[in-house]
């Protein structure tokens, strides 16, 4: 198999190293070599954060360059946007439909990009959801990134069971049930 | 199958410092470095402390090492820096039990002030330094390094970088070997660093040095992968790793010891191939030796010192493919910034309102020098801001710095910062020094420290109160204020900074970000009533948005209920709700 390559972004707080680590409990699970490579520290704080995972008979470099990647995850709308030259020409977006503006358009040195899903679903296969909303409807807004996590799980290699039980595995015991049903939205919709 | 995990480099070393039989390790926390003690301090075999820096931190492994067992100590780059005074002397001395100090560098400068090569502290200061490339690696060559340690008696530095240390990599797992301790045994000319003693000690060291040039070339971390003769590399640590991934078919000499290079082998692998280029992040330490032998080689010309490297740099550099990328997309920058919430962001919406400048120091604290709240002038590096302030009224004269403040926050001021406040203290000093005391060590992801009350490894203690401490050495006026009470804050900012004295303010409120915090109420912005002036968005909060029609949506998720904007608001119109 050839190694694949699953990027992450989003904005420092919202969960992408537990999101991370779910990618790579599946990618043992299922018997590959994986490598991921996180940030920590300073970007943590609001910044623009980027994980990468790769999985594969044997993986040797820990990150993904421009060009490279498979599935691009994106948590906030204008993190796609960012890196969306890191994409291969048959590369795929999912990307959370939500608008957090960085400090640079509060203070009005910068605006926030116009029509970004638009943008992104022009130069490629795009699924995009309103996670917020729908972690709202299921009672928890902190389990976005896991629904968003569902929709992506249909485009990589790994079965629904083997999702579920990795998923058991790794976040918080008692947050097991309310991430189990965040991840069916996901992998539903 | 043998049992394996998947671990962050940070993880993988602090287990091989415990299947290598370590018993004590000391560290301060600093990015990319810090994962190691938390993960350290899960195996109960090993004491695990927070030192209230890297000097001290070092010290306690060397008193340890001294009294025969393993011991470490781990830090980020420039902590090595803090750290290189004792450093550079047990070099002379040697060990008892093994000692292994871990540097993590930071090219590409994620969470660092500057991008240091370690590797040139290891040659400045005649200790061997060992890199690995991955977690698997991590973990076998802190083993290894203990062995080497007490096999040629001496310190040996463990470099890691951010991308080994934050990447997470299959590691197989083994049992700790317990390592009897080493009989302790008073030996002054070896300890007892006087330059009678310390001149011998040099001549012992040269000989080690030589030594291990000689014997390196049969480590089996020094690794030679013969395939392609007609271009080769020399690389160590995560460089390799773009090799394999850009070049499989190259030859490489894989080195595993980094300090001192062995000469024979470098040798021995550049007669072998027909172009040889050396593949190194940051400085040309392999390169610059390699070259004064004589070999021909290709480095620095092309290859930069700026950084991190990639698969990609080589693809370009030395296979000349095009690789047809996109350019990104011209976006918005998102810098980090204070957390909604943050106490820091109140203390600085004062000091921007009354225009003073803030000597600042090293946490998420050094933030509040960009837009909007642009309080922060200068910062060197931990501990720096009150000295820098005392230095600039010593230069200038004291009603210069009377519309400047010197911010610290509280583990900073244990690090190093109680130093120069003595010195103020001692040297006649006025100005007003801000304690920014959320608690914790906040940036590096929430460590004790000194003033919190509690061990690395969770135990209660004595917590060492700043308060106390200021006055102690002598400080008349030193003031404890709640960080959210901005009225109050900007009454006594005024008054202190006015005075031909020292002054401390405490600010005091907890990190946002720590367990156990609760959060009852939120903010929330009336449309009705909102003026549109624009004054709550000065303090830079992410969760304040600016909608279309001019009116403010503060976003609920986001919010952590701090009513800084709402103090501010001239109007009202923020109003304070139930979460």
């Amino acid at each position: 198999m050839e190694t694949k390559n699953i990027m992450i972004v989003g904005v420092g707080g919202q969960g992408t190293l537990l999101t991370s680590r779910i990618l790579g409990g599946l990618a043992i699970h299922a018997g590959y070599d994986v490598k991921l490579s996180e940030v920590h520290g300073m970007a943590q704080r609001g910044g623009s954060v980027v994980t990468f995972v790769r999985y594969g008979e044997t993986v040797a470099e820990p990150i993904i360059e421009a060009g490279q990647v498979d599935v691009l995850i994106a948590f906030e709308r204008l993190e796609a946007l960012r890196y969306l030259h890191f994409l291969k020409k048959d590369g795929v977006i999912i990307v959370n439909d939500q608008r957090i503006d960085p400090i640079t358009v509060v203070t009005g040195a910068a605006s926030y990009p116009e029509n970004i899903i638009d943008t992104l679903k022009a130069a490629h296969t795009t699924y995009s959801i309103d996670a917020m909303t729908e972690a709202k409807k299921l009672g928890n807004s902190k389990v976005f990134n896991i629904i968003v996590l569902g929709m992506a799980a249909q485009h990589m290699n790994f079965s629904k069971e083997d999702w579920i039980e990795v998923i058991k595995k790794t976040v918080p015991p008692k947050t097991v049930e309310i991430n189990l049903r965040a991840f069916e939205t996901g992998w539903s919709n | 199958m043998a049992n394996k995990a998947i671990m962050l480099g940070n993880e993988a070393i602090a287990r091989g410092a415990y299947e290598a039989g370590v018993k004590v390790s000391a560290a301060y926390p600093g990015t990319p470095s810090t994962e190691i003690s938390e993960n350290i301090v899960k195996y109960k075999e090993i004491y695990a402390e927070w030192s209230p820096n890297e000097k001290v931190a070092m010290e306690v492994a060397i008193g340890a090492s001294i009294s025969g067992v393993r011991a470490m100590a781990s830090m980020k780059h420039v902590g090595v820096n803090v750290a290189a005074d004792p450093l550079y002397t047990i070099a002379y001395s040697g060990v008892n039990g093994g000692l292994v100090l871990v540097a993590a560098d930071d090219p590409g400068m994620y969470s660092s002030q500057n991008e240091q090569d370690t590797r040139l502290i290891g040659r400045a200061a005649q200790v061997p330094v060992l890199e690995p490339s991955d977690s698997q690696e991590a973990k076998d060559f802190m083993k290894f390094a203990f062995e080497l340690s007490e096999k040629y008696d001496t310190p040996i530095i463990l470099r890691t970088t951010t991308r080994l240390s934050h990447s997470q990599g299959l590691v197989e797992l083994c049992d700790r070997k317990e390592v009897e301790d080493k009989p302790y045994e008073r030996n002054i000319q070896k300890y007892v660093m006087m330059p009678a003693m310390a001149q011998k000690r040099h001549i012992v060291v040269e000989k080690r040095n030589n030594a291990l040039i000689e014997d390196s070339c049969s480590f089996p971390i020094n690794k030679v992968e013969y395939n392609d003769l007609s271009v080769g590399f020399i690389t160590s640590g995560i460089p390799y790793q773009y090799v394999k991934e850009a070049m499989p078919n190259a030859s490489v000499l894989k080195l595993g010891m980094v300090n001192p290079l062995p000469k024979k082998l470098i040798e021995e692998f550049a007669s072998k191939v027909d172009k040889l280029y050396i593949f190194e992040e940051l400085e040309p330490v392999i390169e610059e030796q390699v070259k004064s032998w004589g070999i021909k080689a290709i480095g620095k010309e092309i290859f930069t010192v700026q950084g991190e490297y990639s698969a990609n740099m080589l693809r370009k550099a030395v296979l000349n493919m095009d690789l047809n990328l996109d350019a990104a997309a011209e976006v918005p920058a998102r810098p980090p910034i204070l957390c909604p919430g943050c106490p820091h962001r109140s203390v600085y919406s004062v000091l921007n309102k009354l225009k003073i400048h803030a000597a600042g120091d090293i946490g998420c604290y050094t933030l509040g020098a960009l837009a909007p709240l642009s309080v922060v002038d200068t910062t060197v590096c931990m501990g720096s801001s009150i000295s820098t302030l005392h230095g600039m009224e010593k230069a200038k004269g004291k009603d210069y710095i009377k519309n400047w403040v010197a911010v610290i926050g509280d583990s900073t001021f244990m690090h190093t910062g109680v130093n120069s406040l003595m010195n103020m203290v001692y040297n006649k000093g006025t100005g007003t020094v801000i304690i920014l005391d959320n608690s914790i060590t906040g940036m590096t992801g929430h460590q004790d420290h000194a003033g919190t009350g509690k061990t690395l490894m969770g135990e209660p203690t004595n917590a060492i109160s700043n308060y106390a401490f200021c006055k102690t050495i002598g400080i008349e006026h030193v003031y404890e204020v709640n960080a959210f009470d901005i009225k109050e804050l900007e009454a006594v900012i005024k008054r202190e900074t006015a005075r031909d004295e020292i002054s401390v303010i405490i600010t005091k409120a907890p990190c946002v970000l720590l367990k156990g915090n609760v959060f009852p109420k939120k903010c929330k912005a009336d449309p009705e009533k909102c003026k549109k002036c624009g004054m709550c968005l000065k303090v830079g909060c992410p969760a304040l948005t600016k909608q279309a029609d001019g009116t403010i949506l503060i976003d609920e998720t986001m919010c952590n209920g701090c009513g800084l904007c709402r103090q501010i608001c001239k109007f009202d119109a923020i109003e304070e709700v139930d979460a």
